[in-house]
């Protein structure tokens, strides 16, 4: 195991750019306590071993008749044995082959499980299906059994059972590896290596055995666990260590023999061998853990940075201006929506109004919190988020403060459709059956009724021939296909208002004009509403009547499509709309919003754009910025807003 | 003066095997193309145009069918593993998604160093100097080296495949949808990056996208792709502003225009349009034109008979069209331009170097 994680530790600390600052993978492992531990009771184990006739007066095979069964005493600090000899004695001088044996059968193991697995994964074809046959082969042999006959032939020779063991065990390293490598094989950045030139050789040690370290290390320590174990067992049947020659596995048999007279003696026996096998499990785990923590991103977006999180959210409330009541009109009323993540402010303060049969889009970059908050309107923020304060009000009914509430709007009400249409479909049924379900669900009626209506839905998303797509798969359809499901799907219960999170974003653009129409005519038919949520400024004026601007959690503008398009008063929305290429200007460098969307925890106190914006001056960044409505029915968070109107060339 | 060719291509095809009784699937279907020195040729199309599985195949990651990859004059559409390692410091590759083309387990100065270790034998330091400073070159903070891939956003993560990209200085870089999956603002900063660097180091790309108007503001040429085929090739301006081809009509009709009146114009100018739709009921002709089940203008004879790609006549103001050849048998002269799209928005065409 020390092998492996040594080699992974060295492959990452000697390449030329590493940093010299990031601490070694032996100090990372040593920061955490239960590896320290489990590292100091295997340390012992292996001095005390090694050097057995300095820790103890006695000779493991020299017996003391006076003194049998006697128990811990001050010349046998663990007692003796039914011959009266030395258990501490036999414990150590035991152990130094418990020990060899994990060392050979481990070496063994990985090199025969890694080697195997990476060919396997990595060539496919003819070696793939070699050595996964001789694999399964393997599997079906009892590796007792074989062990036991290898120590048949070679009686007492424990070499031998070891490294047949270690062989008997590598199949299953070399399994598991070889799926891995598989995925990794497909991955674009093995592609790049080979474009970059380099071997096979080297894409191997390079990029695909980092890659697999946390599996060689875990499965590594688990199979060393199990080697302690076996190599016990063999003892207590007298098949290791020829008696009167010391082992942990004799010296369970002994003690078995005499429990009823002592039960003391399984104490020496057995603990040293729970406390090996549960330190083996411990320090794999340590290890896999702390090679990973470099890389896995998990670890960057959790931790220390919370407290931050919170130190900086706290002052944003200062600038959230009280919201306005909720709009009687409106079908769709949010005001104040805030929402938390992990105790992270991603959405803050949002307002939004959406009027019966009137389609809204919601448009932003990524990390601007727009789909969050077409996800708390409904009820379901992920990653365990909760809604900290705002209201959504639905049909004049307040929803968000009820769980009930939220789910009796759900499907009726409100209609969700997300990007990725196969996720809205459930793989194992025919999407008919899917369909009819929730027609069920919402309108009750008898099946028969149920599946004519999950027809009729399909026909009515234009579906070519929907008896016979009724039957099919959700993996049966296309793309665009699979959206016209998921959308007839969120038809089923007739809802008012469909949220529709990026719902083209994933298709073919001639089949996103499609289901732009196809939304755009059921919404003209059945008078519902619709809430776009998208980053793609032609969907806007394709589809919408009015959007709201989003960035960094806040709405920065919010307007009719028209006037926003003429005429953008807030410098994000004109920056986003400048940056699309469809109306460049050739052999000019696009004009470009420097910089980035700042993550939720790195919100400034000021204006969130300030830091990308070409007007921010001093005061953006003194105070949090208020939604204003310079002119009739158009809100801008902007303080320069006045001088984007007079300049009024923007766009 | 015209540069040379630093890459032909001459009836590519690549097949795929679908498993037993399916007869192979035709991804690549005998594509042709030539790419000069210092430019830009757009491959345009959907998903399954096989716009990717060009790339793949110029780079060695697909095995060829038939046809002939000629890259700076030498053959290697079959290339051996050693040929292609020496190709390495001059063929170059920028992929879409910048999360799985970056290994996260390794470090971003590892990455970068890569491409060093096959071609150069030099110090840790000289290695250290260049990765910063290509770092540096395409936008990215000097501390970038020893931070993981996890720690950086997609926009950056595309900056730093840039960089390993160009680490050797290469001659042609293949950018297969290098902007789609990143947000708008971050888009347009990657598309100004890949054109300074272009003009500073006289790259070529083959630039694979399938979106018009990104492939267009890059890309001197054009090919529009449809189920493996070239349909329509020609200079990027006239083949977006005067599309011939009626795929490349309905491809240009499709996308919406970031203008809400010109959009509703649009709009209801393609609801009038005949058999705009995708037609997911009917199948695609054998035989035939690739496109003619979807296609609002084909005719009996584009079902029976695949439309040769054939260059096109003189243009309409009697100037030799540049090189403007389209597969239709009802498309047989260039398009008159339309005053609407004659505007001054079309500055005149710098010539490649």
């Amino acid at each position: 195991m020390s092998t492996t994680a040594q080699a992974t530790a060295n492959a990452a600390v000697n390449s030329p750019t590493a940093k010299p600052s990031s601490p070694g993978l032996v100090r990372r492992v040593l920061r955490r306590p239960a590896a320290v531990i489990a590292t100091a009771w295997l340390a012992l184990l292996l001095l005390a071993t090694t050097a057995a006739p300095l820790f103890t007066a006695h000779d493991p095979l020299s017996q003391d008749l006076d003194n049998v069964l006697s128990g811990p005493s001050g010349s046998h600090l663990l007692g003796t044995d039914v011959l009266g000899r030395d258990l501490l004695s036999r414990l150590l001088f035991g152990g130094r082959s418990t020990l060899g044996a994990v060392v050979e059968a481990l070496t063994v193991y990985l090199l025969i499980g890694v080697t195997l697995g990476l060919l396997a994964g990595y060539r496919g074809g003819w070696v793939d299906w070699v050595t996964t046959r001789v694999a399964d082969m393997m599997f079906a042999m009892p590796p007792i059994i074989i062990v036991l006959v290898v120590l048949a032939v070679f009686p007492g020779n424990l070499h031998a059972a070891m490294i047949t063991f270690g062989i008997l065990g590598a199949p299953g390293l070399m399994r598991v590896l070889r799926a891995q490598t598989l995925t990794i094989r497909e991955e674009l950045f093995i592609a790049a290596a080979k474009v970059a030139g380099l071997t096979h050789g080297q894409i191997l040690r390079r990029h695909v055995l980092p890659r697999m370290a946390s599996t060689i290390i875990v499965q590594g320590a688990l199979f060393s666990a199990i080697v302690v174990i076996i190599q016990a067992g063999l003892g207590y049947l007298g098949l290791g260590a020829q008696p009167p020659d010391p082992s942990w596995g004799g010296l369970v048999a002994d003690a078995s023999q005499a429990i009823d007279r002592d039960p003391w003696m399984l104490v020496p026996a057995g603990v040293p061998l729970v406390l090996t096998v549960v330190a083996l499990a411990l320090l794999g785990d340590a290890i896999r853990d702390a090679a990973v923590e470099k890389w896995s991103v998990s670890k960057a977006s959790s931790g220390p940075d919370k407290a931050k999180a919170k130190a900086a959210a706290a002052p944003a409330d200062a600038g959230s201006e009280a919201p306005l009541p909720p709009d009687p009109q409106a079908l769709l009323s949010v005001r104040g929506l805030t929402i938390e993540i992990g105790g992270t402010r991603v959405v803050d303060g949002v307002s939004l109004d959406v009027a019966p049969g009137e389609t809204v889009g919601l448009v932003g970059e990524s990390g601007c919190g727009k789909s969050v908050t077409s996800l708390g309107v409904l009820g379901l923020i992920p990653g365990g988020g909760r809604i900290t304060a705002g209201s959504v009000v639905f049909d004049g009914v307040e929803v968000s403060g009820s769980r009930d509430a939220m789910a009796a709007i759900r499907g009726t009400g409100i209609a969700y459709v997300s990007q990725e249409p196969m996720v809205a479909l459930d793989p194992t049924y025919p999407v008919g059956r899917q369909l009819a379900e929730a027609v069920h669900t919402h309108r009750g009626g008898s099946r028969e009724e149920a599946r004519k209506r999950a027809v009729e839905l399909l026909d009515s998303v234009h579906i070519p021939n929907p008896e016979a797509v009724a039957r099919r798969y959700p993996h049966q359809l296309s793309g665009g296909m699979a959206q016209r499901v998921a959308i007839a799907l969120a038809l089923a219960g007739e809802p008012r208002l469909l949220i529709a999170d990026e719902p083209t974003t994933a298709l073919d653009v001639t089949v996103q004009a499609e289901i732009l129409g196809l939304l755009r005519e059921l919404q003209e038919r059945t008078g519902m509403a619709v809430l776009i949520v998208t980053h793609d400024w032609g969907v806007v004026a394709d589809l919408c009547r009015r959007a709201v601007v989003m960035y960094a959690g806040q709405v920065v503008e919010q307007a009719d499509v028209e006037p926003m398009f003429a005429r953008p008063m807030h410098p994000y929305t004109a920056g986003l709309m400048a940056a699309n290429p469809h109306k460049a200007v050739w052999g000019e460098p696009l004009p470009t919003i420097p910089g980035a969307v700042p993550a939720p925890r790195d919100w400034p106190h000021g204006c969130r754009f300030a830091a990308r914006c070409d007007l921010a001056t001093d005061a953006c960044r003194a105070d949090a910025v208020a939604l204003t409505e310079p002119q009739a029915g158009r809100l801008t968070r902007c303080i320069h807003v006045q001088s984007l109107i007079e300049e009024g060339s923007l766009r | 003066m015209t540069p040379p060719n630093i890459l032909e291509v001459r009836d590519l095809s690549v097949q795929f095997r679908q498993g037993r009784g399916t007869p192979p699937l035709r991804a690549v279907d005998g594509v042709g193309f030539t790419v000069r020195e210092g430019e830009t040729v757009g491959l345009v199309g959907e998903s399954g145009s096989g716009k990717s599985t060009i790339g793949r195949a110029i780079l060695g990651l697909n095995p060829v069918h038939s046809g002939e990859i000629r890259f700076a004059g030498q053959d290697i559409t079959r290339a051996a593993p050693r040929t292609r390692r020496g190709l390495s410091d001059r063929l170059q590759v920028v992929f879409q998604d910048p999360y799985s083309s970056l290994n996260p387990a390794r470090t971003i100065g590892q990455t970068l160093a890569e491409p060093l270790l096959v071609h150069e034998k030099l110090g840790k330091a000289e290695v250290l100097n260049r990765v910063t400073a290509m770092l540096e070159r395409v936008g990215m903070p000097a501390d970038t080296a020893g931070r993981y891939p996890g720690q950086f956003s997609g926009g950056q993560r595309q900056r730093i495949a840039i960089a390993r990209a160009l680490m050797l200085s290469p001659k042609l870089v293949i950018c297969d949808e290098p902007v789609s999956a990143l947000d708008l603002s971050i888009q347009a900063q990657v598309m100004n990056l890949l054109a300074e660097l272009q003009s500073e180091l006289s790259l070529s790309y083959l630039f694979i996208a399938h979106d018009l108007p990104v492939v267009r503001h890059l890309s001197h040429r054009i090919l529009v792709l449809y189920r493996g085929q070239v349909l329509e090739a020609g200079d990027a301006g006239e083949v977006y502003d005067r599309p011939a081809h009626p795929y490349t009509q309905a491809l240009l009709a499709a996308a919406p225009e970031p203008d809400p009146a010109a959009q509703r114009t649009r709009r209801l100018a393609r609801a009038d349009a005949a058999g705009a739709g995708t037609g997911t009921a009917a199948a695609p002709s054998a035989t035939g034109c690739v496109f003619a089940h979807r296609c609002p203008i084909a005719v009996d004879v584009c079902r029976e008979k695949r439309p040769p790609l054939l260059t096109l006549g003189a243009g309409p103001d009697g100037a030799p069209s540049s090189e403007r050849s389209v597969a239709c048998h009802l498309v047989v002269e260039p398009p008159v331009p339309s005053p609407a799209s004659a505007g001054p928005k079309h500055l005149p065409r710098p010539k490649n170097p």
